[in-house]
């Protein structure tokens, strides 16, 4: 492989963590909810692009728009009815995060074992826009880079979002301070629906693009989730900016050890540079202090 | 000791022998073999609450150790002494717990779940590795002469020990640092708790009953490849068991263990594609309906009757 290939490689694998994690650190930055079925809801929505593409002939682009409220609908109403309780019952105090990870862990089985019933534990896949394109002398998929151009684009429009609206503003006020929001008369349970909403719809365009170009399979959501948890505590919890750079850090390397020592460590490569940023910055490369 | 508590380790002791015994009467093979996953799950499930129960920390990373105690016996299984593979599973339990102890028990909460289950996967993918690129092959036939009457002895024998060292941890200030560290780190720092000291002496010794456990367990299967031996429903059941029963009481575990045992057992026989389904259904209603595990559920019943008597 040489230098450009392994530059873009990197940037693409890079991008689509990035953008993964980023509806995961929405979650858990602002809702407090560390959402272990987030996998799940992105491997749902590849599974609807799937049949959507090859069964109805929708193209997945058009498909993309379409799950954005979808995503935010399913995710939106489970906060609201499945941890709306849990939150009330934790009072603030740390049962919530372990409540929490039980709760959305039921969910990931539910979710995966729905999944494998209705399609089996097969890989699935779709051709869309699988001719080459030529950049600087070497070869890239199309679909690929388009996930490249998606991945900049959302995650760019997010941050404009969150960084120039006032309802930007009252979200990053609750994943700030979530315990003094609501003397500058935020609702910060509204808030943080809104947030697990937004990461929803995050997810479910992802879910999307993945579909696009990975073969995929029922039991794969636990993958996804663990590198964007890894992405997120790595960037520092609640942090766009630490997401695309962790993603970036983690696509590179994993693009590194695959093309040059080999590619079953890529996993293992991901844990060490993991370890290694928390053991230099325990909360993360762009974390505050103490949560 | 007072006498009540001379009476409850006899009676500990008592139960013990009579179980035992048990297999003289018990000639099923399906049941002894029903009793094995039993005693399986309450060492694991007690062995992990034995670090996470006071500590409140949520580990996943029970299969990292199981396997590598598998892994052990499969490798050294045919060459040496039975006792000799025990003790290197515990040693090998030993070295890597120290190591992942020492480096990421400053993680809390959440960080520490999400690095105890990447542990697990990271365990399996070298392992994987190892397999394909050193050896060659990537599964392994066990070949042990153990009897399965063995490795219910055995298992009953460590269920017997984590269960007496727990009860001795408990009376002891080690085992009050842990419950502060529970309740809250910062304050447990402040008194002067060397809490890392707590945290890894604990985290290893449960990761050396687990390792010892898994070593126990291999010559159950004949044989065995980094998907069996690391599988992650291992880490989810032990977890689901001991916090369904009370990760807190010192028979909390085993209170979790028997019935989840004896329930995936039906529906794995029944259901055998629906089971992750039902495996998610179970873990929501134990943290929507009983979120103090069922120590704490029987322990509400007997204060009411108390107050009312």
């Amino acid at each position: 492989m040489n230098f450009i290939d392994i530059l873009l490689a990197g940037a693409m694998l890079g991008g689509l963590y990035g953008l993964v994690a980023m509806g995961l650190t929405l979650q858990y930055g602002v809702a407090r909810i560390m959402n272990l079925s987030y996998g799940e809801f992105l491997i749902a929505p590849a599974f609807l692009a799937f049949f959507a593409v090859s069964g109805w002939g929708i193209s997945p682009l058009l498909l993309m728009l379409l799950v954005i409220p979808l995503g935010f609908a399913v995710q939106w109403l489970i906060y609201q009815l499945l941890l709306t309780p849990l939150v009330r019952r934790a009072k603030g105090g740390p049962s919530l995060e372990v409540d929490s990870i039980l709760a959305t862990f039921g969910m990931l089985f539910v979710v995966q074992g729905i999944m494998l019933v209705s399609f089996g534990g097969d890989y699935h896949s779709y051709t869309y826009l699988s001719d080459t394109l030529e950049i600087l002398g070497s070869k890239v998929a199309a679909n690929r880079m388009l996930v490249l151009v998606v991945a900049l684009v959302l995650g760019g429009g997010l941050y404009l979002l969150l960084t120039r609206t006032r309802a930007g503003a009252v979200v990053r006020a609750v994943a700030v301070a979530p315990q003094f929001a609501h003397l500058v008369g935020i609702n910060v349970r509204s808030t943080a629906a809104l947030a697990y909403g937004l990461g929803g719809a995050l997810i479910a365009v992802c879910g999307v693009m993945v579909s696009m170009f990975l073969p995929f399979s029922a039991s794969m959501g636990t993958m996804f989730a663990m590198k964007a948890l890894i992405v997120v505590i790595m960037g520092g919890v609640g942090n766009l900016m630490g997401c695309l750079v962790a993603g970036m850090l983690l696509g590179f390397s994993e693009t590194l050890v695959a093309s040059f020592i080999d590619p079953g460590l890529t996993l293992a490569v991901n844990y060490a540079v993991f370890l290694l940023v928390l053991l230099f910055k325990p909360t993360g490369l762009f974390g505050r202090a103490a949560r | 000791m007072s006498r009540k508590e001379v009476l409850i380790w006899a009676l500990c002791a008592i139960a013990t022998a009579g179980l035992a015994l048990l297999p003289r009467w018990l000639t099923d093979e399906y049941y002894l073999s029903l009793l094995i996953s039993i005693l399986m799950y309450c060492v694991l499930a007690t062995s992990w609450a034995l670090f996470s129960g006071p500590t409140r920390y949520i580990s996943l990373a029970t299969v990292a150790f199981f396997g590598l105690g598998a892994y052990v016996t499969a490798v050294f299984g045919e060459s040496l002494p039975w006792i000799a593979v025990l003790g290197i599973a515990a040693g090998v339990g030993l070295v890597t717990a120290l190591l992942v102890g020492l480096s990421t028990l400053r993680l809390s909460g959440v960080y520490f779940v999400i690095f105890s289950f990447g542990l697990a996967e990271l365990v399996k993918q070298l392992v994987t590795w190892w397999e394909v690129n050193i050896t060659k092959d990537l599964g392994r036939y066990v070949f042990v002469e153990i009897t399965t009457l063995d490795i219910y002895w055995q298992l009953l024998a460590m269920l017997a020990l984590v269960l007496a060292l727990r009860a001795l941890i408990n009376r002891s200030r080690l085992g009050l640092a842990l419950r502060v560290i529970g309740e809250d780190e910062t304050v447990a720092t402040h008194v002067g708790i060397n809490t890392t000291r707590a945290k890894v002496l604990l985290f290893t010794v449960s990761a050396v009953f687990i390792t010892i456990t898994g070593a126990i367990m291999a010559p159950r299967w004949t044989y065995i490849d980094p998907s069996i031996a690391f599988a992650p429903a291992i880490s989810f059941q032990t977890l689901i068991m001991a916090l369904l029963g009370g990760a807190g009481a010192l028979f909390g575990p085993i209170l979790g263990a028997v019935p989840l045992v004896l329930l995936f057992e039906y529906l794995g026989a029944n259901f055998p594609n629906h089971f992750s389904i039902l495996l998610g259904l179970v873990f929501i209603v134990i943290v929507y309906f009983i979120p103090q595990g069922l120590s704490g559920v029987i322990a509400k019943i007997f204060a009411k009757k108390g107050g009312k008597a």
